[in-house]
């Protein structure tokens, strides 16, 4: 893999592998907090810090640490305590410096740590052999791919608030449908850059 | 060796990362000392930030209620924060109405305090003073009902008006609670407060207030409340209530009657059996001694067996509209018990000529 440019993973983790649309991990906190662009996309700024710094500490860990002395075996336990503590470090950081979207955000930031995106994004960078720029990039692209999924999505919740749904469709149910369809739009980028 | 090494890989990971979030916590969540002004500059402290307003208050000894105790599930600790107070938070929406969100009125329990920040209360608020008191008494009136009488320590005195409530510290397991109550002891007595509480069953308060011994230590705040009685001899006083709404109305019998013994003054009481009267042999007496005091007590339930009854019977607004006159006379009414007696006697009020405006309630 090593002949793919991080700028080429980027774009793909974006548009043609976005890891929401593509590989739908991250639903819950999806589902639960696209009702607002600004919510959704504080939501996203978060995910997306916590994606590209886990995959760049994760990477280090595995290849340096890990690898080297033989204890791959351990390599959930770690990722996912690494992950737990950048969680911790965002709520903090989140709640001095914009309290409204603490409160707005509520249980969702901490349910971060359990995002199955994040620790999707750090798996697929050992089982893809990324190295570390292109494992960054992947995080980086991740966390944005997942991001514009979720304000996309937001923007159509927030718009049918005002629209005629049928009644047995509204909520989540409507959310799927239309997530659904969103899928299959960035199918319409597959052609144009190919990672796996 | 095989066994440490991975302990030693994972135990330093968790090491390191618990060494980063602490540094972290250090520098994000001290937020120093921060500016408190109270009206304007008429009060102004210097308080840590990072706690919340109400906390900062209560250190500062401004007293603003907070029945809850600061969970967000009262609403009573409303201030108006005229800056420094951040984005409304979604905890406090359920209690402000439109108008109060854009005067900015807050919940001082919700409101943390991140930098210098203004805020405005009703200059009353400011009298309001921790007491530390002594139980010199709790009598038992019925089968959930006490009578506690607390002599003050430290202030000796309190000046408060009939209707005016203060709010009692019980212990519970996540921190003390504060819970209103009525002072039911006349104005004129300054160096004791006395309440009637019920026993509400499994309550923090009323369970901890029916335990307490003579010569327990209690802490209260207050005084609190906006009602304020007619203070022209010639209005006629009138009060009603039923249950655990005893207190304030003994309070505002026994001011009236002792300050103005010509007043025309009307007392209104519901129960629902013989068991739970109480008080009525001493407002007997005082309607013996002073001619211009009316009670009339009335029981909502049938009588049991041999019991014997000669007041009123049926819900309290039928004995109000039995006794009361049609009149335009200038009368103020006090209501104190359950919403729904609370509402059917100011339907009856308001056909009997009183204005909304002389009619005070408070529903518990
Ligand atoms: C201005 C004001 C004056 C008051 N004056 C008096 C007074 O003079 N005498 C008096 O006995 N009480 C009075 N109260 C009520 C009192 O403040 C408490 O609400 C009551 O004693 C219950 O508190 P607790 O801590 O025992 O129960 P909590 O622990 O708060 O509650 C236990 C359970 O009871 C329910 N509950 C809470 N409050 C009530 C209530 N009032 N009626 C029925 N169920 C309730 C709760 O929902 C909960 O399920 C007054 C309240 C106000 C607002
Ligand atoms: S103290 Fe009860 S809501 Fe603030």
């Amino acid at each position: 893999m090593t002949e793919l440019s991080p700028f080429v993973i980027l774009i793909a983790a974006i548009f043609t592998n976005n890891i929401l649309l593509a590989n739908f991990l991250g639903m819950c906190s999806f589902l639960a907090v696209s009702k607002k662009i600004e919510t959704a996309a504080g939501l996203g700024a978060a995910v997306i810090f916590v994606t590209t710094a886990t995959t760049a500490i994760n990477y280090g860990i595995y290849h340096h640490v890990l690898t080297p002395l033989g204890l791959t075996y351990l390599t959930f336990i770690v990722f996912i305590a690494v992950i737990a503590a950048f969680v911790q470090f965002v709520e903090m950081f989140v709640e001095r410096f914009s309290l409204g979207l603490y409160h707005a955000l509520g249980i969702f930031l901490p349910l971060i740590t359990v995002n199955c995106a994040i620790l999707g994004a750090s798996l697929f960078m050992i089982i893809r052999n990324y190295t570390f720029w292109q494992s960054v990039a992947f995080g980086f692209g991740g966390g944005v791919g997942w991001t514009l999924a979720i304000v996309l999505i937001a923007g159509l919740r927030q718009r049918m608030r005002y629209s005629d749904v049928p009644v047995p469709f509204r909520g989540v149910a409507i959310a799927m449908v239309i997530t659904g369809v969103m899928a299959m739009a960035f199918m319409g980028f597959a052609g144009m850059v190919r990672i796996q | 060796m095989a066994l440490l090494l991975p302990i030693l890989v994972f135990g330093g990971l968790l090491v390191g990362l618990t060494i980063a979030l602490s540094l972290a916590e250090r520098v994000l969540i001290n937020y120093g000392v921060c500016k408190l002004d109270v009206n304007n500059g008429d009060r102004e402290f210097e308080v840590d930030g990072g706690q919340t307003l109400l906390s900062a208050l209560n250190e500062s000894k401004v007293f603003i209620p907070s029945a809850c105790g600061g969970r967000g599930s009262c609403g009573h600790c409303t201030v108006t924060v005229l800056s420094g107070g951040g984005p409304v938070l979604p905890t406090e929406t359920p209690f402000l109405t439109r108008v109060e969100v854009r005067q900015g009125v807050r919940l001082a329990c919700q409101v943390k305090i991140r930098e210098d920040i203004r805020i405005k209360v009703p200059e009353e608020i400011l009298n309001v003073k921790m007491f530390a008191a002594t139980v010199s008494a709790n009598h038992r009136l019925t089968h959930d009902l006490v009578e506690t009488h607390m002599r003050l320590d430290e202030p000796t005195e309190i000046e408060a008006r009939p209707g005016q409530y203060v709010q009692l510290q019980a212990p519970a397991p996540e921190g003390p609670v504060y819970r209103a109550y009525s002072i039911s002891s006349p104005a004129s007595v300054k160096d004791e407060v006395e309440l009637v509480v019920r026993l509400v069953p499994g309550g923090i308060a009323s369970t901890y207030i029916h335990g307490l011994e003579e010569g327990d230590q209690v802490i209260f705040t207050g005084p609190y409340g906006d009602f304020r009685m007619n203070e022209e001899p010639d209005v006629d006083i009138v009060c009603i209530g039923g249950g655990s709404g005893m207190a304030p109305l003994k309070n505002l019998v026994h001011t009236v009657t002792a300050r103005w013994p010509e007043r025309k003054c009307w007392l209104f009481f519901g129960c629902r059996t013989t068991q739970d009267i109480f008080y009525l042999d001493e407002f007997r007496e005082l309607e013996k001694k002073n001619p211009n005091f009316h009670v009339v007590y009335a029981l909502s339930d049938p009588l049991e067996g041999e019991e014997k009854w000669e007041g009123e019977t049926g819900f309290i607004h039928l004995s109000v509209d039995k006794h009361l006159d049609v009149s335009d006379r200038k009368r103020q009414a006090f209501l104190c018990g359950p919403p729904p007696m609370v509402e059917a006697v100011m339907k009856v009020l308001e056909g009997k000529g009183f204005k909304p405006e002389d009619i005070y309630y408070d529903e518990f």
